[in-house]
């Protein structure tokens, strides 16, 4: 089976001060076209090194990465990301917001086209009527939903997203996973989710790959074998609460602290 | 309402000071070779109105043409220093130390340089004086981008200059505007001191000259009144291009 993703053997280090800080270490993950790949990992251990080796923003010192039979030199249109930060343009309205990737995607679109595409997406994750205002004037949840419509106006292959969700609360952040599957549903992508979040991975993941400490290794790959139209309840489900609980060992092992509890 | 208070309590505020300008002078008996008062102005005008017309529009123009060189030359050196460490690294000691130059002292040197270039020797010193916070707030600008604003577009491949031009470029322009009312200030400054001190200057300062030369302290006084007024011309002039240009940087009020 081909891989749309193929994280091969990548190893990555910085260069700081003290010397080289070995970040990933022969890191090997693969991601089936289509699927919702979640990882899961120690903080610290080289999560947003993962998206940014991914996205081609940086170059990994050994191994390679390969996007769709290709390997990835150099980021790609191809590619959406969502950060951590949601930072919107301030000098922009919402829907500028969203429409900014298709001006350097496809320059060619019409400007009534690329409204248009980006008013749908903003209806589909409950903004229409904001599209005129300036971030400043939204809530955090909705300016990372804005932000999720940015990173896939341009219909990109990937989705690469960095904790989108981590600095909100509990319940906005159930309603964005809701949207995530919606939007899934809507036009489908592969996507790689960084997550701190362990029901957040088992609710969207069809696989959640857990991260050594740092430098990351593949420590444990888990396939979530829940049906595709999850509902919040299905986190009760005897089943998924197994799941969470192994994964909970996991990181507890990646953290260092294996142990003491069985 | 608020329109109408907007106008009417600065315009209350200078009559206020008017007031008690004229009260100081009537309160110490000083005679109109000692001190002019408000009430000696309007006879100034009217009977130097062509003149004041004419020194004025000199002085705006040679201002704004040193203003605009200085927009294009700090953008530019800003842009050089926001991009390079190396350039930021070598240029700043002696951006700063040509800044501390007292700028009167340029003036003779300009004289010398230039002999005769007057509307050059105007503009040039406009420029001189305030090119500096331009250049220094575009450099900080570009050079504090943090790098989540330019991972937007970098993740799409976007190139360099088009990260500048939609991310960077919007992105300094509070603080662009912010150097440039401090600019406009000097600018006419720099405008106003070569008027002044150089011999057959034009521009309201050469018409200040003339009535101290004369002895005519009404006039003396009526020119600064009118510099106070294009000062305040030019400063709002900015501010109102802020307004259109970065309006979207102003806070909500309350
Ligand atoms: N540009 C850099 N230069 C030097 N060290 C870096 C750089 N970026 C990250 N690091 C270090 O590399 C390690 C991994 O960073 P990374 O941001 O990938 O971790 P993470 O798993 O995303 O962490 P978190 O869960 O806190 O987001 C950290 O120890 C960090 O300090
Ligand atoms: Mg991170």
């Amino acid at each position: 089976m081909k891989h749309l993703i193929d994280i091969k053997g990548v190893s990555h280090a910085y260069k700081t001060k003290h010397g080289p800080l070995p970040v990933l270490d022969g890191l090997t993950v693969e991601v089936p076209k289509g699927e919702f790949c979640a990882v899961v990992g120690p903080s610290g251990c080289g999560k947003s090194t993962l998206t940014r080796l991914v996205s081609g923003l940086m170059r990994p010192d050994r191994g390679t990465v390969i996007l769709d039979g290709q390997e990835v030199t150099s980021p790609r249109k191809t590619v959406g990301m969502a950060f951590q930060n949601p930072v919107m343009l301030e000098w922009r309205t919402i829907l500028e917001n969203v429409m900014l990737p298709l001006e350097i995607v496809a320059p060619e679109m019409k400007k009534s086209d690329a409204e248009a595409r980006a008013m749908h997406l903003l209806e589909m994750v409950g903004l229409k009527g904001f599209e005129n205002k300036r971030p400043s004037e939204l809530s955090g949840g909705m300016r990372q939903r804005a932000s999720l419509c940015r990173a896939i106006v341009h219909k990109p292959q990937v989705l690469i997203m960095d904790e989108p969700f981590g600095a909100l609360d509990n319940f906005t952040r159930e309603d964005l996973w809701q949207t995530m599957r919606d939007l899934r549903a809507a036009e489908p992508f592969t996507c790689v989710l960084i997550t701190h979040d362990l029901r957040e991975s088992v609710f969207l993941g069809d696989q959640v790959i857990v991260l050594s400490g740092r430098p990351a290794r593949t420590q444990y790959v888990l396939n979530v074998d829940l049906p595709a139209d999850r509902t919040i309840d299905i986190l009760y489900d005897p089943k998924a609460v197994d799941m969470l609980h192994v994964l909970r060992d996991q990181i507890r092992i990646a953290q260092g602290r294996d142990g003491g509890l069985h | 309402m608020e329109r109408v208070q907007k106008i009417a309590v600065p315009l209350a505020a200078i009559i206020a000071f008017l007031a008690l300008w004229e009260l100081i002078v009537w309160a110490n008996n000083w005679p109109n070779y000692v001190m002019a008062s408000p009430s000696d102005l309007p006879a100034a005008y009217a009977r130097f109105w062509n003149l004041f017309l004419v020194m004025g529009w000199q002085t705006l123009w040679r201002t704004i043409l040193g203003l605009a060189l200085a927009v294009v030359f700090g953008t530019l050196l800003g842009m050089i220093m926001g991009f390079s460490k190396l350039a930021r690294d070598a240029l700043y000691p002696l951006l700063v130390g040509f800044n501390a130059v007292p700028k009167a002292t340029l003036v003779p040197v300009l004289a010398l340089l230039f002999i005769g270039q007057h509307d050059f020797n105007t503009v040039l010193m406009a420029f001189l004086i305030s090119f500096f916070p331009i250049a220094v707030s575009v450099g900080i600008g570009l050079s504090t981008l943090e790098p989540e604003y330019r991972d937007i577009l970098a993740a799409l491949g976007a190139s360099k200059f088009t990260i500048f031009r939609k991310i960077a470029l919007p992105k300094t322009l509070p603080e662009f505007f912010g150097a440039l009312k401090v600019s406009v200030t000097l600018a006419f400054i720099g405008t106003n001191l070569v008027e002044i001190v150089s011999p057959h200057g034009r521009g309201l300062g050469a018409l200040f000259k003339s009535g101290e030369t004369n002895g005519d302290y009404p006039l003396m006084f009526a020119v600064l009144i009118a510099l106070a007024f294009l000062g305040i011309l030019l400063y709002y002039g900015v501010v109102a291009l802020e307004k259109i240009f970065a309006g979207w940087a102003e806070r909500a009020p309350g």
